[in-house]
């Protein structure tokens, strides 16, 4: 049996044919946290989307639950940076966290008891549920981002891809994504998640320092040491 | 009021998508196409088709292979095929008479055919709204959650585009291909203001688009002013008075608001 979630071995990744970061090796297995580290146009985002299955590996190769990305909708969830495009959309948070099980409604499906009973739980999970039935648009960003989030959690998927998920928010916000995170990897959950705060790598199995190349991965202790941190965003985090 | 629904429906995910040049675009698009089919006595709703068809393709084309941004792609072939419709019309005999009626519509001289014409595409573009609601929503918010829910992008972007170009040709012949973009765009932008679900926003836009058709009809009559002119215009000014008062309750709302805030300040701190 396999035991890996995801496994990636001398993956390049990029747009077209412009690598963004070349020779990726890594593996993870259930109930993991995966923490990419690195400035903006490093390629966190790149990596989370070739993951989800939005970009083709330019090289190498890349299996998610033993499949190729983007194959099993159902089971793997990615949250987009700045999710939101149009703050013109006439939708309630509920809505938009109801969003997260069309995945697993496909397209003529009704919603079953089963699925409100998950809806009604990421909602209060993710505290979404004091704002639920106000519109997107008069929610503040870090509202915005619960509600986003809350919306993942309802695609009940084995492997999160996160990016940015504590982009926005205040230091509640953060403590919150970070308890959510833990409860999903409890559960089993692999988790990816992108991020500029180091305090997001402490749980982590995983780190990896990028900038536009591999600069470190490996146990937080080890990837964050000041010589890789140095070369990634050219100072060292003060003690 | 078969009109006022079919935009309501498609100007929907029009303006929750962000395509209203895209609608702009298809709409022009098919002036050579209703031209070329004109003048060979073919029924200007096939040559309109075939119009939006070229029309799509060359912004897809542009796009794609020249990397060049959708505005720029549009821009380009909308005024190409403006010029391309005009040029043919004018060779026809009829010109001015004709142009005239494919860019303002003949609200009052429409035929059962074109009821029935009408009366199918509502039912199809109804059947599409329905059947893609889920990727449609999906992707108004976002193309990859789109994606990486399971949904092809490419297949429901097309779908939409036929949708929207179904919707421009079936309602020229009513309001003409410039005025089309009106009932489009205005009650579905109208419904923004007011609709907190898409379901509820498609309801205002259609109650809107018939309020427009029947007043503007109405002014037209008792005024004698050109009627499709007068109908969309009335659907625009609708909306203009839906901005005003959201305005007006926004700043309201903002007063109302200072106190709670300070207190969800208090509550964070």
């Amino acid at each position: 049996m396999h035991t890996e979630t995801i496994l990636a071995s001398h993956l390049s990744i990029g747009f077209g044919k412009h690598t963004v970061v070349a020779n990726i090796e890594f593996t993870t297995s259930p109930g993991a946290l995966v923490v990419l580290i690195g400035t903006n146009g490093s390629g966190k985002s790149t990596l989370l989307k070739t993951l989800a299955g939005m970009l083709k590996p330019i090289s190498g190769s890349v299996k998610i639950l033993d499949g190729d990305p983007g194959k099993s909708p159902r089971r793997v969830a990615y949250l987009p940076q700045h999710p939101i495009s149009s703050h013109t959309l006439p939708l309630r948070a509920r809505d938009v966290v109801a969003m997260g099980r069309f995945a697993n409604l496909g397209l003529f499906n009704r919603e079953s008891l089963e699925d409100r009973r998950i809806l009604q739980t990421s909602l209060e999970r993710t505290g979404t549920i004091e704002f639920a039935e106000k519109p997107l648009r008069d929610l503040s960003s870090g509202q915005q981002q619960r509600t986003h989030l809350a919306q993942v959690l309802t695609r009940q998927a084995e492997v999160l891809l996160l990016d940015e998920p504590t982009a926005g928010l205040d230091i509640n916000g953060r403590k919150l994504v970070a308890e959510i995170i833990a409860n999903e990897r409890a559960r089993g959950v692999t988790v990816v998640m992108a991020t500029h705060e180091l305090q997001d790598a402490d749980n982590a199995n995983t780190v990896m320092l990028l900038a536009q190349r591999v600069v470190s991965i490996g146990a937080p202790e080890v990837a964050l040491r000041d010589e890789y941190l140095r070369e990634c965003f050219g100072f060292t985090q003060p003690h | 009021m078969l009109v006022a629904i079919t935009c309501a429906i498609a100007g929907t995910f029009v303006v929750l998508r962000g395509l209203a040049f895209v609608g702009d675009a298809l709409s022009h698009g098919v002036l050579p196409g209703i031209a070329t089919a004109l003048i060979f006595g073919v029924s200007g709703i096939i040559g309109a088709a075939v119009g939006a068809g070229v029309m799509m393709g060359g912004v897809n084309l542009v796009t794609r292979r020249y990397k060049l941004s959708s505005d720029t792609a549009i821009g380009l072939l909308f005024v190409g095929m403006l010029a391309l419709g005009v040029l043919i019309t004018s060779s026809s005999p009829k010109f001015p008479e004709d142009l005239d009626h494919i860019l303002f519509g003949e609200s009052l001289a429409v035929k059962p055919t074109n009821l029935i014409w009408q009366g199918i595409a509502l039912l199809v573009v109804g059947a599409i709204g329905v059947f893609a609601r889920r990727p449609f929503l999906l992707m108004s918010v976002d193309d990859g959650l789109a994606q990486t829910s399971g949904f092809n992008v490419t297949f429901f972007q097309n779908l939409m585009m036929a949708m929207i170009g179904l919707t421009v040709i079936a309602s020229f012949q009513t309001v003409g291909t410039l005025l089309v973009l009106g009932m489009l765009i205005a009650p579905a932008a109208t419904g923004v203001f007011f609709a907190r679900r898409i379901s509820s926003m498609m309801l205002i836009a259609s109650v809107i688009g018939c309020v427009a058709s029947y007043s503007g009809l109405l002014i037209s009559f008792h005024f004698e002013l050109a009627a499709s002119a007068s109908i969309v215009l009335v659907a625009v000014s609708i909306f203009a008075v839906g901005a005003i008062a959201t305005e007006i309750k926004r700043s309201r709302n903002l007063r109302h608001d200072e106190l709670p805030h300070q207190h969800e300040h208090a509550h964070a701190h």
